[in-house]
């Protein structure tokens, strides 16, 4: 005897990630994790507003930062978020194609984040001279925010390989679980994008 | 699979077993056999401090080795011996309690074991590669920036293995008791002790991120150069301060709570009482939880916060000793008319009354800010934390052992050993300790590796070594009775205590799928209240259907060696090129592991009953 996964087509789960036990205990977990994820980063962030003006005589917050790099970035990002949200939507109405589509486009767009940041990353350190080591705010900025290009990067893994997992498989309520933690870890890193783009970015600028 | 528990396996097929398993009662007495194991070190490692401190200007120990000894005896006892015991006994008794098969995420359980297990051994490969870490086991910056060698690597990257592996079982627990309790087993059912896990995952999931980004920075100061804490880039090395408190406070609820889940287990069985105030007691639980967060600043009130903070931390300090007043109180009423039985776990529980209140009343005065001057990093400091930690907690995990040692290994351990080492155990421990209270208020530092003659520091000095003898006798007493139990123990009818909770309903040796049908709870002490009102059986909530059980795996075992290898490459990348291919080599194999768990289908399978039943009854 094995435990039946597929999605019955005429009577739909109102959730397929959460059928099964165990898509409800994921559920949970992930929440619970983004719970102690947040307690990460509000010690990054913490410890980025106490060195933030610790330049040691290099370049300054205003120097750096420019906002419309920062803005293209944003709009990356939230609208990566948009486009998973469409992706759970065609999950929940079982069609497996759309729903590949739009984590699809969810990809791209955080691919095209991550490019943004590394551009951003190298334009600092090639022309400004400010690296990981020049100052303690150089320190508190690249690891405050390269935690979260961090947490981009494995998202972008985990989305591939569950994409290139399921490809053949199709939709069933055990890897529906799987996409849903994927969706809410996206997310959570998006929220924390808008933390950054505030505190780190705009209290730069006008600081 | 019925059929080979009958017959003796061999070695080989009982480590691959334990290598593989998912069983969440095997992870627990992984957990506890890698605790026992750290804590016999860790114990070493006190008695080496103490033979050093038994006569003014002694040379036992080099005041470097002294350094290591401090270091690694206080960072083993709280991380690699005292928190995996708990979390043991959290994996073994726990999912008994309310009812479940096993825990939300066996595989992470699996996980989570062997980087705790890996990370401990990791911290004490420094011993043999040029000396152990050596900054205390708070590692405050600068201090720890300045030790040379890579001592302090070892720390940032042991603990930080281990430190992953807790969280992962804080969150599982928290998923496990919030999604699978038993029917009818609502919140306010639960036994205490499963409260208490509750509450103590919460704790470590909201305090270990912050020591996890602490060792971070500490990790990239010391490992790629930043400067965090360098004072000439404009650091600022009271962040370690504050992460690191940030976190550890909460620690020490994080050791104490499931201490008191257990007391709060023992007095009601062995006085034969309900448990008094259980609304207050789960009440009290999660005050102490909350107001920990709020009182980190109480270890650092001598770096200069200004009187403003120091004040609120010191009041908010001061209002925990309420909800532990609480708990004190209802423990002494629950035994209050009670038909009260003294054995060896009740005597570890009696013990822990007296020795905890001191502690406790010790905490408030070292909460009052204004005397705390007098009192910071002198050995009245090392008095209050060892009577609570050892008061407390390492009197609830012997209370614990001897308590449920018949449901884990099917043996009673022997009454009069208990009772022998509960006594050396107990005298020594307030032999070494309470005097450390005058010691310290004479001005003796903490963390220094001599002192002078003539300064009415000797006898005390001397006693407080010759209770550290007691203890050693004490502990090593303990070890025997193990022994002796495993060879000649007595085995113990089903429900050897006359128990109250749902752990003693089932059958010993516990089936690996704990539950056959999963038990109705019809109220407060599910086994009592069927003995009572009942035939003293637990209902079953379901028919006897097959049971989903995960599979093995080998996959955590090698995602722990992973990150181990993975470890070592980061403690000396800045040596030279060898060490940054060793942490590739190191993530090739985690993350590769990691990969494979994502690709492949793992349903678990299903155990059948109707051919297996007469055998199991039998087994």
């Amino acid at each position: 005897m094995s435990q039946d996964y597929s999605i019955d087509p005429k009577n739909l789960p109102e959730d397929p990630s959460r059928v099964t036990d165990e898509g409800k205990f994921k559920h949970l977990g992930v929440w619970m994790f983004i719970g102690g994820e947040s307690v990460l980063f509000a010690s990054l962030f913490g410890t980025y507003i106490a060195l933030k003006d610790s330049t040691a005589g290099g370049p300054t917050t205003q120097d750096l930062y420019g906002l419309e790099l920062v803005f293209l970035m944003t709009m990356l990002l939230l609208t990566s978020s948009l486009t998973s949200v469409y992706a759970i939507y065609h999950m929940k109405n079982n069609n497996f194609k759309k729903m590949q589509l739009w984590f699809g486009i969810t990809g791209l767009l955080g691919l095209g984040f991550l490019a943004c940041e590394i551009y951003e990353f190298a334009h600092y350190v090639v022309d400004y001279g400010f690296t990981f080591r020049s100052s303690a705010f150089g320190s508190a900025f690249y690891t405050l925010v390269g935690f979260h290009g961090g947490h981009v990067i494995f998202g972008l893994a985990w989305l591939i390989t569950l994409m290139v997992r399921n490809a053949k498989r199709g939709l069933n309520t055990y890897n529906a679980a799987k996409y849903n933690s994927f969706s809410l870890y996206w997310h959570f890193i998006d929220v924390v994008w808008v933390f950054i783009f505030t505190v780190v970015y705009l209290m730069g600028m006008v600081s | 699979m019925s059929t080979a528990t009958t017959q003796k396996r061999s070695v080989s097929a009982v480590i691959w077993d334990y290598l593989t398993t998912v069983d969440h009662k095997k992870v627990g007495i992984l957990y506890m056999l890698g605790g026992a194991f750290f804590f016999l070190l860790g114990g070493l490692e006190a008695l080496i401090i103490r033979i050093q401190l038994i006569k003014p200007e002694n040379d036992f120990v080099s005041a470097g080795l002294y350094n290591e000894m401090i270091t690694m005896h206080g960072t083993t006892m709280i991380f690699f011996a005292a928190m995996p015991i708990l979390i043991g006994l959290m994996n073994y008794i726990m999912p008994l309690q309310i009812g479940a098969r096993d825990v939300a995420f066996p595989f992470l359980n699996a996980l989570g074991v062997w980087l705790f297990i890996f990370g401990g051994l990791l911290m004490n490969v420094s011993w043999f590669t040029g000396g152990a870490p050596d900054a205390g086991w708070t590692n405050y910056a600068p201090l720890s920036l300045q030790s040379p060698g890579h001592g302090v690597n070892y720390y940032v990257m042991g603990l930080q293995l281990s430190g992953a592996g807790t969280l992962m079982s804080g969150i599982n627990f928290i998923v496990t008791i919030v999604r699978m309790r038993a029917p009818g087993m609502t919140y306010m059912r639960m036994p205490l002790f499963s409260w208490t896990t509750l509450v103590t995952s919460i704790l470590i999931l909201f305090a270990f991120p912050a020591f996890t980004v602490a060792l971070f920075l500490m990790q990239f100061d010391r490992m790629f150069e930043s400067a965090f804490f360098d004072i000439a880039l404009g650091g600022n090395s009271i962040i370690w301060q504050h992460l690191f408190w940030i976190f550890g406070h909460p620690e020490v609820y994080i050791l104490i709570l499931p201490a008191f889940g257990i007391f709060s287990e023992i007095f009601p069985t062995f006085s034969k009482k309900r448990l008094f105030g259980y609304t207050a007691m789960v009440f009290a639980t999660f005050l102490i939880a909350f107001l920990g967060f709020m009182v980190w600043a109480h270890h650092m009130f001598t770096v200069g916060l200004g009187p403003v903070a120091n004040a609120i931390f010191a009041i908010g300090t001061m209002a925990i000793a309420v909800p532990t007043g609480i708990k004190i109180f209802n423990w002494l009423l629950t035994m209050w008319g009670g038909s009260i039985q003294i054995n060896s776990a009740m005597l570890y529980a009696l013990g822990f009354i007296p020795s905890f209140t001191i502690g406790g009343m010790t905490g408030v005065m070292l909460g009052a800010t204004v005397a705390d001057f007098q009192y910071h990093d002198t050995y009245f400091v090392i008095a209050h934390f060892h009577y609570v930690i050892v008061g407390g907690v390492v009197f609830g995990i012997l209370a614990a052992m001897h308590y449920w040692w018949p449901l884990m290994f099917n043996r009673i351990l022997n009454e009069t050993l208990g009772k022998w080492a509960f006594w050396t155990f107990f005298f020594g421990f307030h032999l070494t300790f309470f005097v450390q209270h005058f010691l310290g208020l004479m001005g003796m530092p903490r963390r220094y590796w001599v002192f002078l003659e003539g300064q009415g520091l000797d006898v005390g000095n001397f006693v407080s070594t010759i209770g550290t003898f007691l203890m050693t006798i004490g502990v090593l007493i303990f070890l025997y009775n193990i022994v002796h139990t495993y060879f000649k123990g007595e085995v113990p009818a089903q429900d050897p205590w006359d128990g109250r909770t749902l752990e003693w309903s089932v059958p010993t040796p516990v089936p690996f799928y704990n539950f056959k049908q999963l038990p109705l709870v019809r109220g407060l002490d599910a086994l009592w209240l069927e003995k009572m009102e009942g035939d003293g059986k637990i209902k079953p909530a379901e028919p006897v259907a097959p049971i989903h059980m995960p599979n093995s795996s080998i996959l955590p075992f090698i995602m722990a060696v992973g990150f181990t290898i993975a470890s070592f490459g980061f403690i000396y990348q800045l040596d030279g090129p060898l060490g940054r291919i060793t942490i590739y080599i190191g993530m090739a194999i985690a993350v590769g592991s990691m990969i494979i768990r994502s690709l492949r289908d793992d349903h678990g399978y299903y155990v059948e009953f109707d051919e297996d039943e007469p055998q199991k009854e039998g087994a």
